[in-house]
């Protein structure tokens, strides 16, 4: 049994790794691309899950859910590139931070002026509902296994985008030389949106995903913003492999240790104490980590600047 | 260095206006807005910490809560030890003396901005944003779960902490304590940009290599810079656990650093005064918008973007123009 | 200078005559209506401010304002509310760390203020104040019943489960203080945590017999869902605030048959309980959360002190507080000696009317129950 709860562990903090791949993978590529640093990342994620509630409770199905999320944060996101973050590429990352900052406040305030203060309902598809057993005796749930799916198909689906077609080709064009680019004739502001667009929609994605699971309420996207934060700088800021390992990375670390450091401090201690202390270690230890990986790599794991 | 004769003006305005609001409040028996001012005073020192390594370093901490929490929980502390009579550390009692509490803030700050500025200054960009924020959510996390202290139900002081030949409990008097830490801060940083060292630390954010020809260690620069900026923010720390009679590890989180990131660029990001002026609006709109409107941070955001987008000197810039160096 | 502003305040006067009181009653309600926990404080609100009109009374003048759930805010908006705006009576603040930062000052300052929801044990026992009334519970109270219900229900090894935050520890603590049987686990999970797998991984392999959470707000939604999912198939026992009105209908289907104490249910058998849910509705057009509740009689207790004597006269207005002469939503309500409740606590239990969840009574938990601080409370 203590096998099956281990793998059970592993594969939680996998399915935890890639949700925060979805969010980091956008985060990473809008960097990469225009070096623009976007704290208003987590608003996106929460218009996907509320979007995906609404359009849900509105026909019944989840399905629709999905793509009304996509289409809504890809949208949100092409609106607020054209109004706000295209002015801010030339600016420093100060300008940058304070901006989405700001956008933040106006995504939360108006997502609950628009929805009320209450959260909404948004359920797994009935298709994906109950648990598959394990080996060695445990059960993991059907729809966390399919959110795995899901992000090993994007992490596939981007490599593909990027090193095969032509829009990857701008993009890697963009990530090393913008003039460059600019003379080539290709339309620079275009692109932006686009790619800002492709990034929102993958925080929109992951927040439908994890709105089913989770609870879809304003705010929602702040704790895994700073987490995706997180993922992208331990795993080098503008590579798209960096933000995977580093999703995996955290998912990871992060689950076993809140499994295990109780564990390990019950072993000298008693069982009440051991809870408290291992689980306040335990929410820290991912900090740690970042802090370790920049201690001994100040780029990250891997740069996409060299 | 001379600034522009209209920012000096400008700064001289600020600085009257500042200490007048308490002086006209009193006078009209509204007790409240001195609380008001002194909470604008506490905030623009932190400020004025944050203002010399972003604003003259270049370096955008993202993690400024943590110094301005650690000063907050050593007055907090110090007092719960005094209040209760228990001894603090190695039979040390706790104090109730503000002298004491500012040491002990600014010297913890600086041990702790060290520890963390060695780690932090080695990387540079996004990078440094992000290692400060991290670090920020370590001491955030570690005060949320410590039992010993409150955890996230924070520690209150029951009777504000004292200081020899003013009466803390006045409000004015507790002001006018504040607003003479403020000036003191500003001759500092106005010293110390105008000092060989603040002109190596500007450089640092210009070309490491040329500083490093002409002998000096950027690195040394940048870590003496982070350790006094955090030194300058715990002393504000601990003023506003006194203001509030109260700390918890919400002057930790990472809104309250984004909020100092914000209190700068509202003022003039580099100016002496811009601390001041961001933290004179600043306040003044969370109170008043606060007051009007539910949806009061929308609005909020709103006026935060439209500064960034089309004010980009601040207030500071707005009314004095350009700033005359950079 | 103050009427610059004095215009940013909301005055909500209630307009319609009533009965007079002695002096108006001016009350400041600093409360949580931004941001995630919105939900809560917009109940609050609403439910006092129902009290407020079907009262009709003139004389009392209430201000509300936002406290976005950060501490200093809250005690700024306590400074203006009393040094400025001169109210008479604080209240409205939902969560325990805002009230640990607002209420010693706020009675300090000869101020009353009556809790409408957060009941942290600082303030019931040593640091308790002859001007604070809670008028909900005491955050040890429906975990205590909790342990009660589980102990009743013969459960043997229950795994129990809170974040690690001064409530957190407070709720397990209550649990045991009633819960007899052994413990399965004992886990403490990161604040504002949303994603529960790993714990459910340990809940399925512990061999426990029940599970007793505490998870407010969305932790709790995003718990029970993700319980559903898991196919590990325990009974679940909690307290009422993963199951009240306000986020029932974003846990969905999950939570039906679910065990929860509550000293509120709509369906607690009094006049007053059925008026205030028949108006509630038909006022807001969502059924009445415990938090809506407790605003109402919040509202109404202060109502009925403010007509037995004047609010400047603290010590007669703090006796006709200390009287609870109101009727409360809940039935029979009366302070202890340190001015918490003494009332029933309810097992219900979560089931469908129709298309919409909410709760029915079950059974008494806890009969006139008191919390386990009065004893340190020297007033």
């Amino acid at each position: 049994m203590q096998t099956a709860l281990l793998i059970e562990q592993i594969l939680n903090g996998l399915q935890f790794g890639v949700m925060l791949f979805l969010m980091a993978a956008g985060l990473t590529l809008i960097f990469g691309v225009m070096g623009l640093i976007n704290l208003a990342h987590g608003s996106l994620y929460m218009i996907g899950a509320f979007a995906c509630a609404t359009v849900a409770a509105a026909t019944g199905s989840f399905w629709l859910g999905l793509v009304a999320s996509l289409a809504a944060a890809a949208a949100a996101g092409a609106i607020v590139e054209v109004t706000v973050i295209r002015r801010l590429y030339d600016r420093d990352h100060l300008d940058q931070v304070l901006a989405t900052f700001a956008l933040i406040l106006i995504f939360s305030e108006g997502t609950r002026w628009v929805f009320g203060s209450f959260p909404l309902y948004l359920d797994i598809p009935p298709l994906l509902r109950g648990a598959l057993p394990l080996p060695g005796g445990g059960a993991y749930p059907a729809y966390r296994l399919a959110i795995i799916g899901v992000g090993i198909a994007v992490a596939v689906g981007l490599y593909l985008l990027i090193s095969r077609t032509r829009l990857g080709m701008r993009i890697r064009a963009g990530e090393s030389d913008r003039e460059m680019i600019a003379a080539l004739g290709v339309d620079i502001r275009t692109l932006y949106t686009v790619v800002f667009a492709l990034g929102a929609a993958l925080a929109g994605l992951a927040g439908a995903l994890v709105g089913a699971l989770q609870s879809v309420q304003v705010g929602m996207g702040e704790p895994v913003l700073i987490l995706a934060f997180v993922v992208i700088v331990i795993g080098g800021i503008g590579s798209i492999k960096g933000a995977l390992v580093g999703a995996v990375l955290v998912g990871v670390i992060d689950t076993l240790g809140r499994f295990l450091l109780p564990v390990a401090f019950a072993t000298f201690m008693d069982a009440s104490s051991a809870a408290g202390i291992g689980a306040a270690l335990a929410s820290m230890l991912i900090y740690v980590f970042m802090a370790l990986v920049l201690a001994i790599r100040p780029q990250g794991l891997f740069s996409a600047q060299g | 260095m001379m600034g522009n004769p209209r920012e000096t003006i400008l700064n001289l305005a600020l600085v009257l206006l500042l200490a007048a609001i308490p002086l006209v409040a009193t006078g009209m028996g509204e007790p409240f807005y001195v609380t008001l001012a002194t909470r604008m005073a506490i905030l623009a020192l932190a400020a004025v910490g944050l203002n010399f390594l972003l604003g003259l370093g270049g370096l955008v901490s993202f993690g400024h809560a943590a110094f301005f929490g650690i000063g907050g929980y050593v007055a907090g502390i110090a007092a719960t030890h005094a209040f209760n009579a228990e001894p603090l550390l190695f039979g040390l009692p706790g104090t109730n003396q503000m002298i004491v509490i500012w040491l002990a803030a600014v010297l913890l700050c600086g041990l702790a901005a060290l520890a963390i500025g060695v780690i932090s200054l080695r990387t540079s960009g996004v990078y440094f944003i992000m290692i400060t924020l991290a670090f920020a959510q370590m001491i955030y996390y570690f005060a949320i779960s410590w039992p010993a202290y409150g955890g996230e139900d924070g520690l209150s002081i029951y009777v504000r902490n004292g200081f020899p030949g003013v009466n803390t409990l006045n409000g004015l008097h507790f002001f006018y304590l504040c607003f003479g830490l403020l000036l003191a801060a500003l001759a500092v940083f106005s010293v110390l940009r105008n000092s060989r060292f603040g002109a190596a630390l500007e450089a640092s954010r210009q070309n490491q290599q040329r500083l490093a020809a002409v002998g000096i260690a950027p690195f040394r620069v940048k870590l003496v810079a982070f350790a006094i900026s955090g030194m300058i923010t715990g002393l504000a720390g601990a003023l506003f656990a006194d203001l509030n009679r109260f700390v918890s590890p919400s002057m930790l989180s990472w809104h309250m650093s984004g909020e100092l990131i914000v209190l700068i660029i509202l003022g003039g990001t580099g100016r002496l005064f811009g601390p001041v002026a961001g933290a004179m609006v600043y306040v003044l709109f969370e109170f008043y918008l606060g007051g009007v409107t539910e949806r009061w941070q929308f609005f909020l955001g709103l006026i935060l973007l439209g500064v960034v987008l089309f004010a980009r000197g601040g207030v500071v810039g707005l009314i004095a123009g350009k700033a005359r160096h950079g | 200078m103050r009427k610059f502003l004095a215009a940013g305040v909301i005055a909500l006067s209630t307009s319609v005559a009533g009965g007079a009181f002695a002096e108006p009653v001016k009350i400041g309600m600093i409360t949580t209506l931004s941001g995630g926990g919105a939900g809560l404080g917009v109940d609050v609100r609403d439910g006092f401010m129902l009290a407020l009109k079907q009262a009709g009374n003139s004389e009392v003048e209430l201000i509300v304002e936002d406290d976005a759930r950060k501490p200093e805010l809250a005690v700024q908006i306590a400074d203006k509310m009393i040094q400025s705006d001169k109210v008479d009576i604080l209240t409205g603040i939902i969560w325990s760390n805002l009230a640990m930062a607002v209420v010693p000052n706020a009675v300090n300052q000869g101020t009353f203020y009556l809790s409408p929801n957060a009941g942290p044990s600082a303030l019931a026992g040593a640091n308790c104040n002859k001007n604070y009334f809670n008028v909900a519970w005491q955050n040890d109270n429906l975990h205590e019943a909790a342990g009660a219900y589980a102990a009743e229900a013969g459960y043997k090894k229950v795994f129990i489960m809170a974040p690690n935050y001064p409530a957190g520890t407070d709720a397990l603590t209550g649990f045991k203080r009633f819960y007899e049987g052994d413990l399965a686990n004992e886990v403490y999970t990161k604040l504002g945590q949303t994603d529960y797998a790993a714990e459910i991984a340990q809940i399925r392999a512990s061999g426990a017999d029940a599970v007793f959470f505490f998870l407010p707000g969305g932790m709790g939604i995003a718990f029970m869902k993700q319980y559903a999912q898991s196919g590990v198939e325990l009974p679940l026992v909690g307290p009422a605030f993963s199951f009240s009105q306000d986020i029932l209908g974003a846990v969905g289907d999950a939570a039906i048959g679910v065990k929860n104490t509550s000293q509120w249910s709509k369906d607690i058998d009094n006049d007053t309980n059925k008026a205030f849910v028949e108006t509630f509705q038909a006022e807001y057009g969502r059924l009445p959360s415990l938090y809506a509740s407790q605003g109402f009689d919040t509202a109404n207790l202060i109502l009925s002190a403010a007509a037995k004597a004047d609010v400047k006269d603290q010590d007669a207005f703090r006796a006709a507080l200390k009287e609870a002469d109101f009727s409360s939503t809940r039935g029979d309500f009366a302070f202890a000696s340190n001015h918490h409740p003494i009332q029933d606590i309810y097992v219900r239990e979560v089931i469908k009317e129709g298309d919409t969840l909410t709760n029915k009574i079950v059974g008494v938990a806890l009969e006139d129950h008191q919390d386990a601080y009065a004893a340190e409370c020297k007033m």
